[in-house]
Protein backbone atom coordinates (compact mmCIF):
# COMPACT_ATOMS: atom_id res chain seq x y z
CA UNK A 1 0.00 0.00 0.00
CA UNK A 2 2.66 1.96 -0.33
CA UNK A 3 1.98 3.21 -3.67
CA UNK A 4 -1.41 4.37 -2.45
CA UNK A 5 -0.04 6.45 0.40
CA UNK A 6 2.33 7.70 -2.40
CA UNK A 7 -0.58 8.79 -4.65
CA UNK A 8 -2.34 10.59 -1.93
CA UNK A 9 1.01 12.41 -1.26
CA UNK A 10 1.13 13.41 -4.74
CA UNK A 11 -2.68 14.23 -5.09
CA UNK A 12 -2.74 16.64 -1.92
CA UNK A 13 1.05 18.61 -2.73
CA UNK A 14 -0.48 18.98 -6.18
CA UNK A 15 -3.87 20.61 -4.45
CA UNK A 16 -1.40 22.61 -2.06
CA UNK A 17 0.66 23.58 -4.93
CA UNK A 18 -2.37 24.98 -6.86
CA UNK A 19 -3.77 26.86 -3.76
CA UNK A 20 -0.32 28.44 -2.91
CA UNK A 21 0.09 29.22 -6.34
CA UNK A 22 -3.04 31.10 -6.81
CA UNK A 23 -3.53 32.96 -3.58
CA UNK A 24 0.20 33.61 -2.62
CA UNK A 25 1.04 37.42 -2.49
CA UNK A 26 -2.20 38.62 -4.40
CA UNK A 27 -1.68 41.78 -3.39
CA UNK A 28 -4.64 44.11 -3.39
CA UNK A 29 -5.95 43.47 -7.32
CA UNK A 30 -7.11 40.63 -6.99
CA UNK A 31 -9.51 41.43 -10.02
CA UNK A 32 -6.29 41.46 -12.21
CA UNK A 33 -4.43 38.94 -10.70
CA UNK A 34 -6.51 36.00 -10.15
CA UNK A 35 -7.91 35.42 -13.88
CA UNK A 36 -3.89 36.16 -14.83
CA UNK A 37 -2.91 33.55 -12.43
CA UNK A 38 -5.90 30.86 -13.42
CA UNK A 39 -4.81 31.15 -17.39
CA UNK A 40 -1.39 30.22 -16.26
CA UNK A 41 -2.30 27.38 -14.11
CA UNK A 42 -4.81 25.92 -16.79
CA UNK A 43 -1.72 26.09 -19.43
CA UNK A 44 0.61 24.77 -16.88
CA UNK A 45 -1.80 21.97 -16.12
CA UNK A 46 -2.24 21.39 -20.59
CA UNK A 47 1.46 21.28 -20.82
CA UNK A 48 1.96 18.88 -18.29
CA UNK A 49 -0.30 16.46 -19.24
CA UNK A 50 0.43 16.52 -22.57
CA UNK A 51 4.36 16.51 -21.64
CA UNK A 52 3.66 13.58 -19.34
CA UNK A 53 1.48 11.34 -21.49
CA UNK A 54 3.60 11.94 -24.88
CA UNK A 55 7.17 11.47 -22.75
CA UNK A 56 5.53 7.68 -21.38
CA UNK A 57 3.87 6.84 -24.89
CA UNK A 58 7.54 7.01 -26.92
CA UNK A 59 9.28 5.86 -23.93
CA UNK A 60 7.07 2.51 -24.08
CA UNK A 61 6.71 2.30 -27.44
CA UNK A 62 10.59 2.83 -27.81
CA UNK A 63 11.40 0.19 -24.68
CA UNK A 64 13.91 3.28 -23.40
CA UNK A 65 13.62 5.42 -20.27
CA UNK A 66 16.07 8.17 -21.17
CA UNK A 67 14.36 8.98 -24.64
CA UNK A 68 12.12 12.26 -25.08
CA UNK A 69 9.93 12.83 -28.22
CA UNK A 70 12.65 15.95 -28.28
CA UNK A 71 14.71 13.34 -30.14
CA UNK A 72 12.56 12.64 -33.18
CA UNK A 73 13.16 16.80 -34.23
CA UNK A 74 9.62 18.04 -33.43
CA UNK A 75 10.76 21.19 -31.46
CA UNK A 76 13.36 21.71 -34.62
CA UNK A 77 10.56 21.65 -36.71
CA UNK A 78 8.64 24.35 -35.03
CA UNK A 79 11.74 26.44 -34.44
CA UNK A 80 12.41 26.60 -38.20
CA UNK A 81 8.45 27.06 -39.25
CA UNK A 82 8.47 30.50 -36.76
CA UNK A 83 12.15 31.58 -38.07
CA UNK A 84 10.42 30.94 -41.44
CA UNK A 85 7.57 33.05 -40.94
CA UNK A 86 9.38 35.81 -39.58
CA UNK A 87 12.29 35.60 -41.75
CA UNK A 88 8.71 36.54 -44.78
CA UNK A 89 7.25 38.66 -43.11
CA UNK A 90 9.07 40.32 -40.83
CA UNK A 91 8.16 42.72 -38.32
CA UNK A 92 5.04 42.33 -39.98
CA UNK A 93 4.62 38.77 -38.97
CA UNK A 94 1.63 39.00 -36.40
CA UNK A 95 -0.60 41.18 -38.56
CA UNK A 96 0.06 38.92 -41.27
CA UNK A 97 -0.78 35.63 -39.47
CA UNK A 98 -2.61 36.03 -35.90
CA UNK A 99 -1.42 33.14 -32.86
CA UNK A 100 -4.10 30.82 -33.45
CA UNK A 101 -4.12 30.58 -37.20
CA UNK A 102 0.28 29.89 -36.25
CA UNK A 103 -1.01 27.71 -33.57
CA UNK A 104 -2.42 25.35 -35.99
CA UNK A 105 -0.22 25.61 -38.51
CA UNK A 106 2.45 24.51 -36.52
CA UNK A 107 0.30 21.40 -35.12
CA UNK A 108 -0.64 20.70 -38.68
CA UNK A 109 2.97 21.00 -39.99
CA UNK A 110 4.59 18.82 -37.04
CA UNK A 111 1.63 15.87 -37.45
CA UNK A 112 2.71 15.97 -41.15
CA UNK A 113 5.84 15.40 -40.93
CA UNK A 114 5.80 12.41 -37.78
CA UNK A 115 3.36 10.90 -40.63
CA UNK A 116 5.79 11.19 -43.30
CA UNK A 117 8.53 10.25 -41.97
CA UNK A 118 6.34 7.15 -40.43
CA UNK A 119 5.19 6.02 -44.09
CA UNK A 120 8.85 6.43 -45.86
CA UNK A 121 10.07 4.01 -43.03
CA UNK A 122 7.89 1.59 -42.26
CA UNK A 123 6.45 1.38 -45.70
CA UNK A 124 8.92 -1.01 -46.95
CA UNK A 125 8.02 -3.29 -44.45
CA UNK A 126 9.46 -4.44 -41.36
CA UNK A 127 12.12 -1.80 -40.71
CA UNK A 128 13.30 -1.33 -36.79
CA UNK A 129 11.57 1.47 -34.91
CA UNK A 130 15.14 2.60 -34.14
CA UNK A 131 15.62 3.42 -37.73
CA UNK A 132 12.92 5.77 -37.42
CA UNK A 133 14.39 8.04 -34.12
CA UNK A 134 18.01 7.53 -36.07
CA UNK A 135 16.03 9.31 -38.79
CA UNK A 136 14.20 12.14 -36.76
CA UNK A 137 17.49 12.66 -35.17
CA UNK A 138 19.08 13.25 -38.34
CA UNK A 139 16.54 15.51 -39.92
CA UNK A 140 16.02 17.28 -36.58
CA UNK A 141 19.28 18.68 -36.54
CA UNK A 142 18.94 19.21 -40.21
CA UNK A 143 16.15 21.51 -39.53
CA UNK A 144 17.99 23.31 -36.23
CA UNK A 145 20.86 24.07 -38.49
CA UNK A 146 18.52 25.29 -41.55
CA UNK A 147 16.88 27.50 -38.72
CA UNK A 148 20.30 29.18 -37.24
CA UNK A 149 20.97 29.62 -41.00
CA UNK A 150 18.05 31.72 -41.34
CA UNK A 151 18.65 33.49 -37.94
CA UNK A 152 21.83 34.36 -38.94
CA UNK A 153 20.78 36.35 -42.03
CA UNK A 154 17.51 37.89 -40.57
CA UNK A 155 17.29 41.52 -38.87
CA UNK A 156 18.50 41.27 -35.24
CA UNK A 157 15.45 42.97 -34.05
CA UNK A 158 13.27 40.06 -35.46
CA UNK A 159 15.56 37.44 -34.23
CA UNK A 160 14.03 38.64 -30.84
CA UNK A 161 10.53 37.43 -32.21
CA UNK A 162 11.87 34.33 -32.86
CA UNK A 163 13.83 33.99 -29.46
CA UNK A 164 10.53 34.35 -27.65
CA UNK A 165 9.65 31.24 -29.21
CA UNK A 166 12.80 29.57 -28.45
CA UNK A 167 12.63 29.78 -24.62
CA UNK A 168 9.88 28.37 -22.41
CA UNK A 169 7.64 31.17 -20.89
CA UNK A 170 4.20 30.46 -19.00
CA UNK A 171 3.62 34.16 -19.22
CA UNK A 172 2.95 35.19 -22.81
CA UNK A 173 0.26 33.04 -22.72
CA UNK A 174 -3.28 33.86 -24.33
CA UNK A 175 -6.51 32.46 -24.31
CA UNK A 176 -7.60 31.55 -27.53
CA UNK A 177 -4.44 29.65 -27.66
CA UNK A 178 -5.24 28.06 -24.20
CA UNK A 179 -8.81 26.70 -25.57
CA UNK A 180 -7.18 25.11 -28.45
CA UNK A 181 -4.54 23.57 -27.01
CA UNK A 182 -6.99 21.87 -24.30
CA UNK A 183 -9.57 21.17 -27.12
CA UNK A 184 -7.04 19.05 -28.66
CA UNK A 185 -5.62 17.74 -25.54
CA UNK A 186 -8.87 16.25 -24.47
CA UNK A 187 -9.13 14.62 -28.25
CA UNK A 188 -6.58 13.40 -28.51
CA UNK A 189 -6.85 11.66 -24.89
CA UNK A 190 -10.13 10.33 -25.52
CA UNK A 191 -8.61 8.93 -28.69
CA UNK A 192 -5.93 7.52 -26.99
CA UNK A 193 -7.69 5.76 -23.72
CA UNK A 194 -8.80 2.61 -25.62
CA UNK A 195 -5.38 1.89 -26.80
CA UNK A 196 -3.26 2.44 -23.17
CA UNK A 197 -4.42 -1.03 -22.47
CA UNK A 198 -1.96 -2.45 -24.82
CA UNK A 199 1.16 -0.22 -23.94
CA UNK A 200 1.56 -2.73 -20.97
CA UNK A 201 2.10 -5.03 -23.52
CA UNK A 202 4.18 -2.92 -25.95
CA UNK A 203 6.48 -2.66 -23.28
CA UNK A 204 7.23 -6.18 -23.47
CA UNK A 205 9.08 -5.35 -26.85
CA UNK A 206 7.57 -6.00 -30.89
CA UNK A 207 8.11 -9.88 -30.72
CA UNK A 208 6.32 -10.37 -27.46
CA UNK A 209 3.50 -7.87 -28.48
CA UNK A 210 3.43 -9.58 -32.07
CA UNK A 211 3.44 -12.73 -30.07
CA UNK A 212 0.57 -12.09 -28.00
CA UNK A 213 -1.84 -11.09 -30.54
CA UNK A 214 -1.54 -7.25 -31.08
CA UNK A 215 -0.99 -5.45 -34.56
CA UNK A 216 2.40 -4.16 -33.81
CA UNK A 217 2.86 -1.69 -36.67
CA UNK A 218 -0.52 -0.23 -36.67
CA UNK A 219 -0.55 0.51 -32.83
CA UNK A 220 2.95 2.24 -33.16
CA UNK A 221 1.37 4.15 -35.81
CA UNK A 222 -1.44 5.32 -33.82
CA UNK A 223 0.90 6.07 -30.90
CA UNK A 224 2.96 8.03 -32.91
CA UNK A 225 0.36 10.11 -34.35
CA UNK A 226 -0.71 11.11 -30.79
CA UNK A 227 2.39 11.80 -29.72
CA UNK A 228 3.10 14.22 -32.39
CA UNK A 229 -0.53 15.61 -31.55
CA UNK A 230 0.46 16.26 -27.68
CA UNK A 231 4.22 17.55 -28.24
CA UNK A 232 2.51 19.51 -31.03
CA UNK A 233 0.17 20.75 -28.46
CA UNK A 234 2.98 21.74 -25.69
CA UNK A 235 5.37 23.11 -28.25
CA UNK A 236 3.39 25.31 -29.56
CA UNK A 237 2.20 26.64 -26.06
CA UNK A 238 5.34 27.40 -24.34
CA UNK A 239 7.97 25.96 -26.60
CA UNK A 240 10.62 23.19 -26.03
CA UNK A 241 10.39 21.69 -22.48
CA UNK A 242 13.13 18.95 -23.33
CA UNK A 243 14.32 17.69 -19.48
CA UNK A 244 10.64 17.76 -18.13
CA UNK A 245 9.42 14.54 -19.94
CA UNK A 246 12.58 12.35 -18.99
CA UNK A 247 12.02 14.10 -15.32
CA UNK A 248 8.48 12.74 -14.42
CA UNK A 249 8.56 9.63 -16.41
CA UNK A 250 11.48 8.62 -14.38
CA UNK A 251 10.50 9.90 -11.28
CA UNK A 252 6.72 7.75 -12.16
CA UNK A 253 8.89 4.57 -12.73
CA UNK A 254 10.68 4.97 -9.47
CA UNK A 255 7.27 6.10 -6.74
CA UNK A 256 5.01 3.38 -8.67
CA UNK A 257 6.90 0.84 -9.82
CA UNK A 258 4.90 -2.22 -11.24
CA UNK A 259 2.08 -0.16 -12.20
CA UNK A 260 -0.23 -0.63 -15.41
CA UNK A 261 0.14 2.16 -18.13
CA UNK A 262 -3.39 2.98 -17.68
CA UNK A 263 -2.68 4.18 -14.35
CA UNK A 264 0.92 5.23 -14.83
CA UNK A 265 -0.42 8.03 -17.43
CA UNK A 266 -2.01 9.58 -14.85
CA UNK A 267 0.31 10.09 -12.52
CA UNK A 268 2.97 10.45 -14.72
CA UNK A 269 0.41 13.88 -15.42
CA UNK A 270 0.08 14.85 -12.16
CA UNK A 271 4.09 14.73 -11.23
CA UNK A 272 4.52 16.72 -14.63
CA UNK A 273 1.83 19.08 -13.16
CA UNK A 274 3.33 19.34 -9.71
CA UNK A 275 7.11 19.80 -11.22
CA UNK A 276 5.87 22.50 -13.67
CA UNK A 277 3.83 24.39 -10.96
CA UNK A 278 6.63 24.64 -8.53
CA UNK A 279 8.74 25.45 -11.15
CA UNK A 280 6.84 28.61 -12.29
CA UNK A 281 6.01 29.55 -8.47
CA UNK A 282 10.04 29.55 -7.98
CA UNK A 283 10.46 31.74 -11.26
CA UNK A 284 7.40 34.42 -9.47
CA UNK A 285 7.92 34.46 -6.45
CA UNK A 286 11.75 33.24 -5.93
CA UNK A 287 13.68 34.62 -8.98
CA UNK A 288 11.46 37.23 -9.41
CA UNK A 289 10.74 36.54 -13.52
CA UNK A 290 14.65 37.03 -13.50
CA UNK A 291 14.34 33.23 -14.93
CA UNK A 292 12.14 31.29 -17.14
CA UNK A 293 10.51 27.94 -15.76
CA UNK A 294 12.20 25.73 -18.43
CA UNK A 295 15.63 26.98 -17.29
CA UNK A 296 14.88 25.77 -13.57
CA UNK A 297 12.79 22.62 -14.95
CA UNK A 298 15.88 21.77 -17.33
CA UNK A 299 18.29 22.52 -14.15
CA UNK A 300 16.52 20.13 -12.22
CA UNK A 301 15.51 17.56 -14.77
CA UNK A 302 19.37 17.47 -16.07
CA UNK A 303 20.41 16.86 -12.72
CA UNK A 304 18.26 14.07 -12.13
CA UNK A 305 19.26 12.87 -15.68
CA UNK A 306 22.83 12.20 -14.91
CA UNK A 307 21.32 10.91 -11.55
CA UNK A 308 20.02 8.17 -13.59
CA UNK A 309 22.59 7.49 -15.54
CA UNK A 310 25.55 7.29 -12.59
CA UNK A 311 23.01 4.77 -10.81
CA UNK A 312 22.42 2.71 -13.58
CA UNK A 313 25.84 2.35 -14.25
CA UNK A 314 26.58 0.78 -10.92
CA UNK A 315 24.08 -1.46 -11.54
CA UNK A 316 25.17 -2.92 -14.82
CA UNK B 1 -1.59 -28.49 -38.33
CA UNK B 2 1.16 -25.93 -39.50
CA UNK B 3 1.63 -26.23 -43.35
CA UNK B 4 4.36 -24.10 -45.38
CA UNK B 5 5.00 -24.20 -48.98
CA UNK B 6 7.76 -22.48 -51.14
CA UNK B 7 8.92 -20.29 -48.85
CA UNK B 8 11.41 -17.82 -50.17
CA UNK B 9 13.06 -15.45 -48.03
CA UNK B 10 16.17 -12.95 -48.97
CA UNK B 11 18.16 -10.26 -46.68
CA UNK B 12 19.52 -8.02 -49.61
CA UNK B 13 21.28 -9.92 -52.15
CA UNK B 14 21.61 -13.18 -49.91
CA UNK B 15 18.83 -16.09 -50.24
CA UNK B 16 18.13 -17.46 -47.09
CA UNK B 17 15.26 -19.54 -47.13
CA UNK B 18 14.96 -20.99 -51.02
CA UNK B 19 11.44 -22.50 -51.72
CA UNK B 20 11.13 -24.74 -49.07
CA UNK B 21 8.01 -26.47 -48.12
CA UNK B 22 6.97 -28.92 -45.64
CA UNK B 23 4.78 -29.55 -42.93
CA UNK B 24 5.02 -29.70 -38.62
CA UNK B 25 3.57 -33.07 -37.35
CA UNK B 26 1.28 -32.44 -34.86
CA UNK B 27 1.48 -33.68 -30.86
CA UNK B 28 5.59 -33.87 -31.23
CA UNK B 29 8.56 -32.09 -30.49
CA UNK B 30 10.02 -30.91 -33.98
CA UNK B 31 13.61 -30.00 -33.70
CA UNK B 32 14.86 -27.69 -36.37
CA UNK B 33 18.85 -28.17 -35.90
CA UNK B 34 21.54 -26.82 -39.19
CA UNK B 35 24.86 -25.16 -39.30
CA UNK B 36 24.84 -21.41 -38.41
CA UNK B 37 23.12 -19.76 -41.65
CA UNK B 38 20.92 -22.09 -42.58
CA UNK B 39 17.78 -20.52 -41.97
CA UNK B 40 16.44 -21.91 -39.13
CA UNK B 41 15.70 -19.11 -36.65
CA UNK B 42 14.25 -16.99 -40.15
CA UNK B 43 11.76 -20.08 -40.79
CA UNK B 44 10.82 -20.32 -37.46
CA UNK B 45 10.38 -16.58 -37.45
CA UNK B 46 8.42 -16.54 -40.86
CA UNK B 47 5.87 -19.47 -39.81
CA UNK B 48 4.95 -17.48 -37.10
CA UNK B 49 4.40 -13.99 -38.41
CA UNK B 50 7.07 -12.30 -36.89
CA UNK B 51 8.76 -11.99 -40.57
CA UNK B 52 7.37 -11.48 -43.41
CA UNK B 53 8.36 -14.24 -46.50
CA UNK B 54 9.48 -12.89 -49.86
CA UNK B 55 7.16 -15.53 -51.44
CA UNK B 56 5.20 -19.03 -50.43
CA UNK B 57 2.77 -18.72 -47.94
CA UNK B 58 2.09 -20.31 -44.24
CA UNK B 59 -1.13 -22.14 -43.64
CA UNK B 60 -2.34 -22.79 -40.25
CA UNK B 61 -5.39 -25.14 -39.78
CA UNK B 62 -5.73 -25.37 -43.31
CA UNK B 63 -6.30 -21.36 -43.17
CA UNK B 64 -3.56 -18.57 -44.87
CA UNK B 65 -1.78 -17.38 -41.86
CA UNK B 66 -1.88 -13.51 -43.08
CA UNK B 67 -5.81 -14.14 -43.63
CA UNK B 68 -6.27 -15.21 -39.72
CA UNK B 69 -6.77 -12.18 -37.15
CA UNK B 70 -3.69 -11.69 -35.64
CA UNK B 71 -5.43 -11.80 -31.99
CA UNK B 72 -6.72 -15.18 -33.43
CA UNK B 73 -3.31 -16.75 -33.57
CA UNK B 74 -2.51 -15.60 -30.91
CA UNK B 75 -4.61 -18.18 -29.22
CA UNK B 76 -3.45 -20.95 -31.91
CA UNK B 77 0.44 -20.22 -31.67
CA UNK B 78 2.73 -18.73 -29.83
CA UNK B 79 6.57 -18.36 -29.82
CA UNK B 80 9.25 -17.48 -28.19
CA UNK B 81 12.55 -15.51 -29.03
CA UNK B 82 16.26 -15.63 -27.74
CA UNK B 83 16.69 -12.27 -26.24
CA UNK B 84 14.54 -11.38 -23.20
CA UNK B 85 16.51 -8.74 -21.82
CA UNK B 86 13.94 -6.56 -20.28
CA UNK B 87 14.10 -3.45 -18.48
CA UNK B 88 11.46 -3.62 -16.87
CA UNK B 89 10.34 -4.07 -13.67
CA UNK B 90 8.09 -7.11 -13.49
CA UNK B 91 6.97 -9.93 -11.06
CA UNK B 92 7.20 -13.35 -12.60
CA UNK B 93 3.42 -13.79 -11.78
CA UNK B 94 2.60 -10.49 -13.84
CA UNK B 95 5.09 -11.81 -16.92
CA UNK B 96 3.16 -15.20 -16.95
CA UNK B 97 -0.61 -13.16 -16.80
CA UNK B 98 0.78 -11.38 -19.88
CA UNK B 99 0.13 -14.71 -21.23
CA UNK B 100 -3.51 -14.16 -21.13
CA UNK B 101 -3.97 -11.21 -23.02
CA UNK B 102 -5.45 -12.79 -25.91
CA UNK B 103 -8.13 -13.85 -24.11
CA UNK B 104 -8.76 -11.38 -21.65
CA UNK B 105 -7.09 -7.95 -22.95
CA UNK B 106 -5.86 -7.19 -19.70
CA UNK B 107 -8.90 -7.75 -17.57
CA UNK B 108 -8.07 -11.14 -15.87
CA UNK B 109 -10.82 -13.24 -15.47
CA UNK B 110 -10.95 -15.96 -12.37
CA UNK B 111 -10.31 -18.76 -15.02
CA UNK B 112 -7.52 -16.51 -16.46
CA UNK B 113 -5.52 -16.81 -13.03
CA UNK B 114 -6.45 -20.04 -12.85
CA UNK B 115 -4.90 -20.90 -15.85
CA UNK B 116 -1.42 -18.19 -15.13
CA UNK B 117 -1.28 -20.77 -11.80
CA UNK B 118 -1.14 -23.77 -13.79
CA UNK B 119 1.19 -22.65 -16.00
CA UNK B 120 3.46 -21.26 -12.88
CA UNK B 121 3.00 -25.16 -11.52
CA UNK B 122 3.84 -26.62 -14.70
CA UNK B 123 6.91 -25.00 -14.94
CA UNK B 124 7.66 -25.04 -11.26
CA UNK B 125 8.16 -21.46 -10.50
CA UNK B 126 5.35 -21.39 -8.02
CA UNK B 127 7.68 -20.14 -5.11
CA UNK B 128 9.40 -17.48 -7.41
CA UNK B 129 5.90 -15.82 -8.34
CA UNK B 130 6.40 -12.82 -6.50
CA UNK B 131 10.16 -12.19 -7.47
CA UNK B 132 10.88 -9.31 -9.42
CA UNK B 133 12.19 -10.47 -13.59
CA UNK B 134 15.74 -8.44 -13.05
CA UNK B 135 16.85 -10.17 -9.88
CA UNK B 136 16.05 -13.95 -11.34
CA UNK B 137 19.35 -15.92 -13.04
CA UNK B 138 19.44 -16.37 -16.74
CA UNK B 139 17.80 -20.07 -16.69
CA UNK B 140 15.01 -19.19 -14.31
CA UNK B 141 14.09 -16.08 -16.50
CA UNK B 142 13.91 -18.34 -19.17
CA UNK B 143 11.69 -20.47 -17.35
CA UNK B 144 9.31 -17.24 -16.33
CA UNK B 145 9.35 -16.53 -20.34
CA UNK B 146 8.45 -20.13 -20.97
CA UNK B 147 5.89 -20.35 -18.25
CA UNK B 148 4.17 -17.23 -19.86
CA UNK B 149 3.96 -19.09 -23.14
CA UNK B 150 2.13 -22.01 -20.93
CA UNK B 151 0.08 -19.71 -19.44
CA UNK B 152 -1.12 -18.50 -23.43
CA UNK B 153 -2.18 -22.23 -23.49
CA UNK B 154 -1.45 -21.94 -27.45
CA UNK B 155 -1.50 -25.49 -29.78
CA UNK B 156 1.33 -25.00 -31.18
CA UNK B 157 4.27 -23.86 -29.16
CA UNK B 158 7.55 -22.07 -31.59
CA UNK B 159 11.17 -21.66 -29.24
CA UNK B 160 14.00 -20.12 -30.78
CA UNK B 161 16.81 -21.74 -29.09
CA UNK B 162 15.73 -21.93 -25.85
CA UNK B 163 18.82 -23.07 -24.44
CA UNK B 164 20.81 -20.69 -25.17
CA UNK B 165 23.11 -19.52 -21.97
CA UNK B 166 21.41 -21.80 -20.08
CA UNK B 167 23.29 -24.48 -17.62
CA UNK B 168 23.02 -28.27 -17.89
CA UNK B 169 20.38 -28.53 -15.65
CA UNK B 170 18.20 -25.78 -16.62
CA UNK B 171 18.58 -26.77 -20.17
CA UNK B 172 17.08 -30.38 -18.76
CA UNK B 173 14.74 -28.59 -17.26
CA UNK B 174 13.40 -27.02 -19.94
CA UNK B 175 13.16 -29.72 -21.74
CA UNK B 176 11.93 -31.92 -19.71
CA UNK B 177 9.21 -29.07 -19.37
CA UNK B 178 8.39 -28.87 -23.17
CA UNK B 179 8.24 -32.84 -23.34
CA UNK B 180 5.24 -32.68 -20.27
CA UNK B 181 3.73 -29.98 -22.79
CA UNK B 182 3.73 -32.44 -25.76
CA UNK B 183 2.94 -35.85 -23.48
CA UNK B 184 0.63 -34.51 -20.82
CA UNK B 185 -0.96 -31.31 -22.83
CA UNK B 186 -1.02 -33.01 -26.10
CA UNK B 187 0.81 -29.89 -27.53
CA UNK B 188 2.63 -29.32 -30.67
CA UNK B 189 6.65 -28.08 -29.95
CA UNK B 190 8.71 -26.60 -32.72
CA UNK B 191 12.38 -25.89 -31.30
CA UNK B 192 15.06 -24.58 -33.06
CA UNK B 193 18.50 -26.12 -30.97
CA UNK B 194 22.26 -26.13 -31.35
CA UNK B 195 23.14 -29.08 -29.31
CA UNK B 196 22.50 -31.87 -30.89
CA UNK B 197 22.51 -34.46 -28.47
CA UNK B 198 19.28 -32.36 -26.87
CA UNK B 199 17.32 -32.87 -30.02
CA UNK B 200 18.64 -36.57 -30.04
CA UNK B 201 17.43 -37.22 -26.54
CA UNK B 202 14.03 -35.21 -26.32
CA UNK B 203 12.60 -34.55 -29.57
CA UNK B 204 10.38 -36.95 -32.00
CA UNK B 205 11.02 -35.30 -35.07
CA UNK B 206 14.02 -33.41 -36.62
CA UNK B 207 13.85 -31.06 -39.73
CA UNK B 208 17.58 -30.74 -40.86
CA UNK B 209 18.66 -27.57 -42.74
CA UNK B 210 21.77 -26.58 -44.96
CA UNK B 211 21.79 -23.67 -46.88
CA UNK B 212 18.44 -22.20 -46.84
CA UNK B 213 16.89 -25.98 -47.55
CA UNK B 214 15.83 -28.39 -46.04
CA UNK B 215 17.94 -31.71 -46.31
CA UNK B 216 16.33 -34.28 -43.79
CA UNK B 217 12.90 -34.50 -42.17
CA UNK B 218 12.41 -37.57 -40.46
CA UNK B 219 11.75 -39.25 -36.93
CA UNK B 220 14.51 -38.41 -34.56
CA UNK B 221 16.18 -41.95 -34.94
CA UNK B 222 16.19 -42.16 -38.60
CA UNK B 223 18.36 -38.66 -39.10
CA UNK B 224 20.84 -38.91 -35.95
CA UNK B 225 23.06 -41.27 -38.14
CA UNK B 226 27.13 -40.51 -38.78
CA UNK B 227 26.30 -40.01 -42.28
CA UNK B 228 23.70 -37.77 -42.32
CA UNK B 229 24.75 -35.37 -39.86
CA UNK B 230 28.17 -34.93 -41.58
CA UNK B 231 26.16 -34.49 -44.60
CA UNK B 232 24.77 -31.56 -42.27
CA UNK B 233 27.55 -29.98 -40.03
CA UNK B 234 30.13 -31.04 -42.19
CA UNK B 235 32.14 -33.05 -39.43
CA UNK B 236 32.78 -36.60 -37.97
CA UNK B 237 30.14 -38.14 -35.86
CA UNK B 238 30.45 -40.91 -33.54
CA UNK B 239 27.07 -42.40 -32.49
CA UNK B 240 26.17 -44.38 -29.30
CA UNK B 241 23.11 -45.88 -28.52
CA UNK B 242 21.85 -46.40 -25.00
CA UNK B 243 18.17 -47.34 -23.96
CA UNK B 244 16.83 -46.61 -27.87
CA UNK B 245 18.20 -43.20 -27.63
CA UNK B 246 21.20 -41.71 -29.13
CA UNK B 247 23.87 -39.94 -27.95
CA UNK B 248 26.42 -38.19 -30.49
CA UNK B 249 29.80 -37.51 -30.17
CA UNK B 250 31.76 -35.28 -32.25
CA UNK B 251 34.60 -34.59 -30.32
CA UNK B 252 38.23 -35.68 -30.93
CA UNK B 253 37.53 -37.59 -34.23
Amino acid sequence: MMLRRNLIILIISLLAIIIVFMLYDTGKNLDYVIPRRLLRLATLLVVGISVAYSSLLFQTITNNKILTPAIMGYESIFILFQTIIVFIYGDKTFEVINHTDNFVYAVLLMMGFSLIMYFLIFSKGNKNIYYLLLMGLVLGTLFQTLAQFVQIIIDPNEFSMIESYMFVSFNKMNESLLLMGSIILIATLAICQPYLKYLDVIALGREHAINLGLDYSKLIKIYMIIISLLVSVSTALVGPVTFLGILVTNLTYELFPNTKHKQMVWICSLIACLALLIGQFLVEHVFNFSTTVSIVINFVGGLYFLFILLRSRKTI
Amino acid sequence: MIKFQDISKKYGEKEVLKQISSSIPKGKITSLIGPNGAGKSTLLSIISRLLKQDEGNVTLMDRDISSIKNNEIAKQLSILKQSNNLDLKLTVKDLVSFGRFPYSKGRLTEADWEQVNRALDFSELKELENDYLDELSGGQRQRAFLSMIIAQDTEYVLLDEPLNNLDMKHSVKVMKTLRRLVDELGKTVIIVIHEINFAAQYSDHILAMKDGKIKYNEATNDVIECEKLKDIFGIEFDIIEKENKKICNYFNL
